[in-house]
């Protein structure tokens, strides 16, 4: 039991980072039906920013993570705007297509400037405690990734139900032309939303430097893939369904490495990710819609 | 009006200029004339055309986007290679293996996930052809994460060029046929489709299964070439590789796949050296093909008789009377 619940401890803070990046994709989707495949790699770069604004700059974590979040924020922008908008009435294949390129470059790119050579997060930057609570061990690392998630998820659940942007990001999922008619400019809408799933992008990629202690270039591939199905197992397009997939994924992924075979970590999450797609392809959260003409 | 013609004077040509560059390179092979670097790059283009072509009769002409296809070459090429160097039977069984495994690999797969469309048909592919490699990793008597060593290299010329025509030619039958027709049909509008009574799930697990056989084939082909297999060879990167020459050439185009599989095995060729700018130069590609000419460098067109025909100033008959 005591070892079950260690297992859960540490799948909150994986699962957390998992919410954060699966929150972005989900907006993203939401707003353009778009999987930006790209999204696990913003997450890298913000990871870099965070990485050398703490061992080049000398900066603190807050001041990395303030930092790495607004680059990836133009950085989001900037990719939506070259890449993805002339794009948006061809077919879903084409951007689908143009998504995976955009992915590729950010990999290679940041490859070729930086070479494929991991580096070590600071551990200055983050003095590591253990606390042992009750036959527990939890360390200041799982405190403060999973308290700084759930802070940016309350931040992000207050910006969407109560500002003016939220309603408008909500409007435009909704009904893209009916928006425009009210008089909502969809492309600042959506600029708006990428900014915002791309910083969140950005905060992971610093957890993720906490969490793992190294970076490199591809980091991004496999827990993009894996937020990827957080937010298709919480419905997609449905933001408290990418917070629950997201710790659900994260839980899972510590249990079978805990209880089974780390080799299988992987292959675990495609297999939920296929399930539910066969079971219930709308999510955990998702309503059926049916198919029109 | 002509008598027609027993044989067509168009096969026959073509015929010869199949078995002339076929003649040719295996001079050029035999006589030493042509190094071992080409004729890597020679193999590996056969290979790719071969991959190019049957990715695109998913991708391209059931306009289904599948990114597992590395995953059914990862098949194919590790049941060949269990029948020829673990079980040391002949290269044609072998051969025969890689296309029943990486086939049958494709309907266990196609028949759960083809119910999905677009993005989520690409992720559970992909998510598939990443949970092959993750179980082949994990079966010790293939070698596990390091692979298999040492594998005899039946892939000569004759073959890997015999198999490449091979391919080409069932797969651009199989479009020209009635099966062709009805799975063009379902990637211009399955509800269209299914309304004219085309039972779209069959036609859409039809070509992903001759896809992936032919994906199988491929890989048996590449195992016995460059006599070292293993799962990491087999990532989604070698997908997205697969994925690049069909968007180049053209989503649904079996001479632009053909087209971009020998320029983009050109291309890595000489960027043999710089591999982290190669993946760039893809990723832009990409990215500005999509953006500017969405429907690939040669769109649906191909390039066949009738443009020849046209080249030589031959007068255009019109196709009724074909």
């Amino acid at each position: 039991m005591l070892e079950f619940l260690q297992q859960l401890i540490n799948g909150l803070s994986l699962g957390a980072i998992y919410a954060l990046i699966a929150l972005g994709y989900t907006m993203v989707y939401g707003i353009i039906m778009l999987i930006n495949f790209a999204h696990g790699d913003i997450m890298m770069v913000g990871a870099y920013v965070g990485f050398f604004s703490i061992a080049v700059l000398g900066s603190n974590i807050f001041a990395a993570l303030i930092f790495a979040m607004l680059s990836c924020a133009v950085l989001g922008v900037l990719i939506e705007k070259i890449a993805y908008k002339p794009l948006r009435n061809s077919s879903r294949i084409a951007a689908l297509i143009t998504a995976i390129g955009v992915s590729l470059f950010l990999e290679y790119f940041t490859l070729f400037l930086l070479t494929p050579q991991q580096r070590v997060f600071p551990e200055a930057a983050f003095p590591l405690h253990k606390y042992q609570i009750g036959g527990l061990l939890i360390s200041n690392k799982d405190i403060f990734i999973f308290a700084l998630a759930v802070i940016l998820m309350i931040a992000l659940q207050y910006i969407i139900k109560r500002t003016r942007t939220g309603k408008a990001m909500r409007a435009v999922s909704l009904d893209r032309e009916a928006a425009i008619l009210m008089g909502i400019s969809v492309d600042r809408t959506i600029s708006i939303t990428f900014a915002i799933g791309s910083s969140l992008a950005a905060a992971a990629g610093v957890m993720i430097g906490i969490y793992y202690n190294t970076i490199n270039p591809l980091m991004g591939i496999i827990p993009g893939l894996k937020a990827f199905v957080a937010a298709v197992l919480g419905g997609i397009g449905i933001i408290p369904g990418a917070m629950v997939g997201g710790f659900l994924m994260g839980i899972l992924e510590t249990m079978v490495s805990g209880y089974g075979s780390t080799l299988y970590r992987d292959a675990v999450a495609f297999g939920v990710l296929i399930l539910i797609l066969l079971v219930k392809p709308t999510g955990l959260f998702g309503k059926d819609t049916g198919e029109k003409v | 009006m002509e008598k027609k013609r027993f044989v067509p004077r168009s096969f026959l040509i073509e015929v010869l200029v199949l078995a002339g560059i076929f003649t040719l390179v295996q001079y050029l092979i035999v006589s030493g004339l042509l190094n071992e670097y080409y004729q890597i790059n020679l193999s590996s283009m056969c290979i790719n055309i071969i991959l190019a072509v049957s990715l695109n009769l998913i991708n391209g002409f059931t306009g289904q986007l599948s990114l597992g296809h590395a995953g059914f070459m990862a098949v194919g090429a590790y049941a060949a290679v269990v029948v020829t160097t673990i079980y040391s039977q002949p290269f044609i069984l072998g051969l025969l293996a890689a296309c029943l495994a990486a086939g049958l690999a494709g309907l266990i797969i196609g028949v759960p996930t083809l119910r999905l469309k677009g993005d989520y048909l690409a992720i559970a592919t992909l998510g598939f052809g990443e949970i092959i490699r993750v179980i082949l990793q994990n079966i010790d008597f293939i070698g596990g994460p390091a692979g298999i060593l040492g594998i005899p290299r039946y892939s000569t010329w004759p073959w890997l060029f015999g198999l490449t025509i091979f391919t080409i030619v069932i797969i651009v039958n199989l479009i020209n046929s009635s099966y062709g027709r009805a799975i063009i049909s379902v990637r211009e509008d399955e509800v269209a489709s299914e309304l004219m009574g085309i039972n779209t799930t069959n036609y859409k697990v039809l070509a992903f299964v001759i896809g992936a056989l032919f994906a199988g084939l491929a890989g048996a082909l590449y195992a016995h070439y460059f006599y070292i297999i293993k799962p990491s060879t087999f990532n989604f990167l070698k997908s997205f590789d697969i994925l690049v020459m069909v968007v180049l050439g053209g989503l649904g185009s079996t001479t632009g796949a053909v087209i971009a599989a020998i320029f983009v095995t050109m291309l890595t060729a000489a960027l043999q050296t710089f591999p982290a700018i190669r993946m760039v130069l893809y990723a832009v590609t990409l990215v500005v093909v999509m953006v500017y000419r969405p429907q690939g460098l040669m769109g649906n067109k191909e390039w066949g008789r009738r443009t020849w025909g046209r080249i030589w100033g031959e007068k255009n008959e019109p196709l009724a009377n074909k």
